[in-house]
C-alpha cells in the first residue's frame, strides 16, 4: 500500500541528492527572507503577535518557493507521462505528498529554529501546544500546496500563479495557525485552544479527502 | 495463451469542440500485430493514447479485458507496455537505475536476469550504468523498449517504433515485434511501410475523419 | 405557421419579463435612495430613523443583495464545475464561467458597498472583521480562478482545471462563513463583539426595519436575483454560441473565455 508511493518518494529524494536543489535554493531563500524582515524591522521592537504572524509569512513564501517542484519538474520534462504509465494516480499523489511533507517539515524546522534564535518575542510558553500546531499546520500546508502544485503544473503555468492560487486555499489554515502559535506564546492551555485545534484537524482531513478525490481529474489529460 | 482482449466500441474523440475522429470499432484478441496508420494530424497518437488509457474517448468505450475481467485505465499500467517518441525517461539516473525505479513504482519484482537479457538484445548492456543524459537518441529509443517489455505485459503499444534508429536498431525492433506478436497483442502506429508490413490488420485513420 | 407563433410567444414572454424586471429594479432603486428617513414614519413611503446610520441605512438595500448574489454565484459556479467533471460537457463549463464572472462583479460591489457602510457604522472602511475578510478571500478566489483560466489555451484542460480549483476553493468556504466569525472578534452582525464586556454574539440583524423597509428590502433582493439569473443566461449562451462559431469560422472571434 505504501511501498509504491514510497518508491516514488525515494526516486525524488535520490534525484534531490544529486541535484541538491532544495538544499541550495530553498535554504538560501529562507535566509534571504528572514534577513529582509530583520533589516526592515531594524532596531524596532516588534510585538509578540507580529512575530507570530511573520513566522507564518516566511513559512508561506518558502512553501511557495519550493513545493511546486514536485509536479512541475515532472511536467516540464515530460516524465508525467512516464509516471502515468507505471502507476495509478493515487500512487503518484501519495508519493509527491510524502515528499512535500518531508520537505515542509525540514524547511519549517529550520525557520522555527532561526526565529527562536533571532526574534526576541519568539518565546514559547506552552511547548506541546506549539509542537502540535507545528505538526498539524505543516500537514495542512503540505496537502494544499501539493494539490495546487499539481494544478499549476498541468496548466503549464510559470511560478507566479502558484502563490495566487494557493493563498486563498491556505488562508483558513494560516489564520488559525497564527492564532494557535500566539496561544502557545501566551501559554494558553490545550483546553483554551481546543476549538482552533479542531479547526486545523478539520482542515487537514477535509483537504486531504478533497485532494485525493480531485487528483484523478487533474492528472489525466 | 493469454485471455487478453482489446475492444473499441464506437470511440470518437474531440478536443474542445473540434472533432478528431469518430466511430472507430475494432476487436483485437490474444495475440497478433495490429497497425494504426494515417497522415500527420489524423489522430494516430490520440488513438494510441486512448488505447493506453492516458486520455478518455469523448464518446464510446475502449475496453481492456483479461481472464479476471475488465481492466480500468487506472489499473492498466502493469498490463501494458508503451513506446512513443514523446516518452521521456529520467536523465539524471542510469539505465539500470531507471529500470529499477520503474519496477519499484510498478510494484513488480525486478527480474535482474530478464533485464540483462533485454539489455543485451538491445545492445545497451555495456552502457547500462551510464546516465541516460549521455545516451544518443537511438540508445534512448532502445531503452524505451526495455521499459515497455520488462514487466511482461499482455499488450504492447509502439508509436513510431523505428524513429531515431539505425538499421541495426530497426532489425532488433522488428525481431521483437514479431516475437512478441506470437504471444501478445502488439499495436504499431506508424506511417513507415516497413513497420506496417508486419501487421495482420491495419486501421486507416483518414477514413474516420469528418 | 406554428413555429412562427411559438417564437413570437417566446419573444413576448421574454419582453414581459424584461419590462417587469426593469420596473422592479427601478422602483427599488428609487425607493431605496429617495424615500426619506424620519423619526416617526407615518406616510407609507417613510422609513424609521436608526441612530448612527441615518441616511446611510439605505445601503442595506444594495449591500445585502450583492453579498447574497456573490454567494449564489459561487454556489452555482461550483455546481456546474461539478457537473462538468462528471460529463465533460463544455456547456457546463460555460455556465460555471458565466456564474463566476457575475460572482466577481457582485463580490467587488459587495466589498465596496460594505466598506462604505463600515465607514459610517463603525468608523473605518476596513477593519478585518471576519465577514470582511471572508468577502475578501472570495475576491481572491475569483481572481485566482480567472488568472488560472487565462493561462491555459486548451479548452478541455482549462475547463477541467478551473472546475477542480472551484471545488477545492468551495471546500474552504465553510471555514469563512461559519467558523471564523465564531473565533475572531468582529463588528458584523453575528460575530463575537469586539467590546470584551459583551457576552453574547452580535445580533444578526442589527437594526429594526419597519414593514415598509422590509418590503423594499425583499423586493430589492428579488429584483437583483432575477437580474442575476437573466445576466447569467445571456452570459453562458453567448459563450457557447461564440465557441461554436469559432469552430466554423476561418478567422475566430475573440473567445472572451479568459484566454
Amino acid at each position: 500500500m505504501i511501498a509504491k508511493p514510497f518508491a516514488l518518494f525515494k526516486k525524488d529524494f535520490s534525484s534531490e541528492l544529486r541535484t541538491r536543489y532544495a538544499i541550495n535554493s530553498l535554504a538560501m531563500f529562507i535566509i534571504v527572507a528572514i534577513s529582509v524582515i530583520l533589516f526592515s524591522i531594524g532596531n524596532e521592537r516588534i510585538t509578540e503577535s507580529l512575530t507570530g504572524g511573520l513566522f507564518w509569512v516566511v513559512i508561506f513564501f518558502t512553501a511557495m518557493s519550493g513545493l511546486a517542484r514536485a509536479f512541475v519538474s515532472e511536467e516540464e520534462r515530460g516524465t508525467s507521462l512516464t509516471l502515468q504509465l507505471i502507476s495509478a494516480p493515487s500512487t503518484v499523489f501519495s508519493g509527491k505528498l510524502l515528499f512535500n511533507i518531508i520537505l515542509v517539515f525540514c524547511m519549517n524546522t529550520v525557520i522555527a529554529l532561526l526565529y527562536s534564535a533571532l526574534f526576541e518575542e519568539f518565546v514559547v510558553k506552552n511547548f506541546p501546544l506549539f509542537l502540535l500546531t507545528f505538526i498539524l499546520g505543516n500537514f495542512g500546508l503540505a496537502i494544499s500546496s501539493t494539490i495546487i502544485a499539481a494544478i499549476i503544473a498541468k496548466a503549464g503555468a510559470k511560478g507566479t500563479l502558484y502563490p495566487v492560487l494557493s493563498f486563498p486555499i491556505l488562508l483558513p489554515l494560516i489564520l488559525t495557525s497564527v492564532q494557535l502559535t500566539l496561544f502557545s506564546f501566551d501559554g494558553t492551555s490545550f483546553e483554551g485552544a481546543k476549538f482552533e485545534l479542531a479547526i486545523v484537524v478539520g482542515y487537514d482531513v477535509i483537504m486531504l479527502t478533497a485532494s485525493y478525490m480531485l487528483f484523478d481529474f487533474i492528472w489525466k489529460d | 495463451m493469454s485471455d487478453y482482449s482489446l475492444m473499441s466500441d464506437s470511440i470518437s474523440k474531440s478536443f474542445g469542440r473540434r472533432l478528431i475522429f469518430s466511430d472507430i470499432n475494432f476487436k483485437w484478441e490474444e495475440k497478433g500485430i495490429f497497425g494504426i496508420s494515417g497522415p500527420n494530424g489524423s489522430g494516430k497518437s490520440t488513438l494510441v493514447k486512448i488505447i493506453a488509457g492516458l486520455i478518455s474517448p469523448s464518446r464510446g468505450k475502449l475496453i481492456h479485458k483479461n481472464s479476471t475481467g475488465e481492466i480500468i485505465p487506472e489499473k492498466l499500467h502493469n498490463h501494458l507496455g508503451f513506446v512513443s517518441p514523446y516518452l521521456v525517461l529520467y536523465e539524471e539516473f542510469s539505465a539500470w537505475e531507471n529500470l529499477k525505479i520503474f519496477a519499484e513504482i510498478r510494484g513488480v519484482t525486478f527480474d535482474e536476469a530478464r533485464i540483462l537479457f533485454y539489455l543485451k538484445e538491445f545492445l545497451l548492456e555495456s552502457r547500462k550504468d551510464d546516465l541516460v543524459k549521455t545516451y544518443s537518441s537511438g540508445m534512448k529509443q532502445r531503452l524505451k523498449f526495455i521499459f515497455a517489455l520488462m514487466h511482461s505485459p499482455e499488450v504492447l503499444i509502439f508509436d513510431e517504433p523505428t524513429s531515431n534508429l539505425d538499421d541495426d536498431g530497426k532489425k532488433v525492433v522488428y525481431k521483437i515485434i514479431q516475437d512478441q506478436g506470437k504471444h501478445v497483442v502488439v499495436i504499431v502506429a506508424s506511417n513507415e511501410t516497413k513497420d506496417l508490413e508486419l501487421c495482420n490488420e491495419i486501421i486507416l485513420l483518414e477514413k474516420f475523419k469528418n | 405557421m406554428e413555429r412562427l407563433t411559438n417564437s413570437k410567444n417566446k419573444k413576448l414572454k421574454s419582453m414581459i419579463w424584461k419590462i417587469f424586471l426593469f420596473l422592479l429594479i427601478a422602483f427599488v432603486s428609487i425607493a431605496g435612495i429617495t424615500f426619506p428617513i424620519v423619526e416617526k414614519p407615518e406616510a407609507w413611503y417613510e422609513f424609521p430613523f436608526i441612530p448612527g446610520l441615518e441616511e446611510n441605512a439605505k445601503i442595506i438595500f444594495f449591500h445585502v443583495p450583492t453579498a447574497w448574489l456573490t454567494v449564489i454565484a459561487f454556489l452555482m459556479s461550483t455546481i456546474f464545475s461539478f457537473r462538468y467533471l462528471r460529463k465533460k460537457n463544455l456547456d457546463e463549463d460555460a455556465k460555471a464561467y458565466s456564474a463566476a464572472q457575475l460572482g466577481m462583479i457582485f463580490c467587488i460591489l459587495a466589498t465596496i458597498t460594505g466598506a462604505i457602510w463600515a465607514k459610517f457604522a463603525w468608523g473605518s472602511f476596513w477593519s478585518w472583521d471576519p465577514r470582511q475578510t471572508s468577502i475578501f478571500a472570495l475576491l481572491l478566489i475569483y481572481g485566482a480562478l480567472f488568472a488560472l483560466r487565462s493561462s491555459i489555451e486548451s479548452e478541455e484542460k482549462r475547463a477541467t482545471l478551473s472546475a477542480v480549483y472551484s471545488l477545492i476553493a468551495f471546500v474552504t468556504v465553510p471555514f469563512f462563513i461559519f467558523i471564523m466569525p465564531r473565533i475572531m472578534k468582529g463588528l458584523h452582525p453575528g460575530s463575537i463583539p469586539t467590546n470584551p464586556n459583551e457576552e453574547q454574539l452580535n445580533p444578526v440583524i442589527d437594526f429594526k426595519m419597519n414593514s415598509n423597509m422590509q418590503l423594499i428590502f425583499f423586493l430589492s433582493l428579488i429584483g437583483f436575483t432575477i437580474l442575476y439569473f437573466w445576466m447569467w443566461r445571456v452570459g453562458y449562451k453567448s459563450i457557447i454560441y461564440r465557441d461554436k462559431l469559432n469552430n466554423k469560422l476561418l478567422i475566430p472571434t475573440k473567445s472572451g473565455q479568459g484566454g
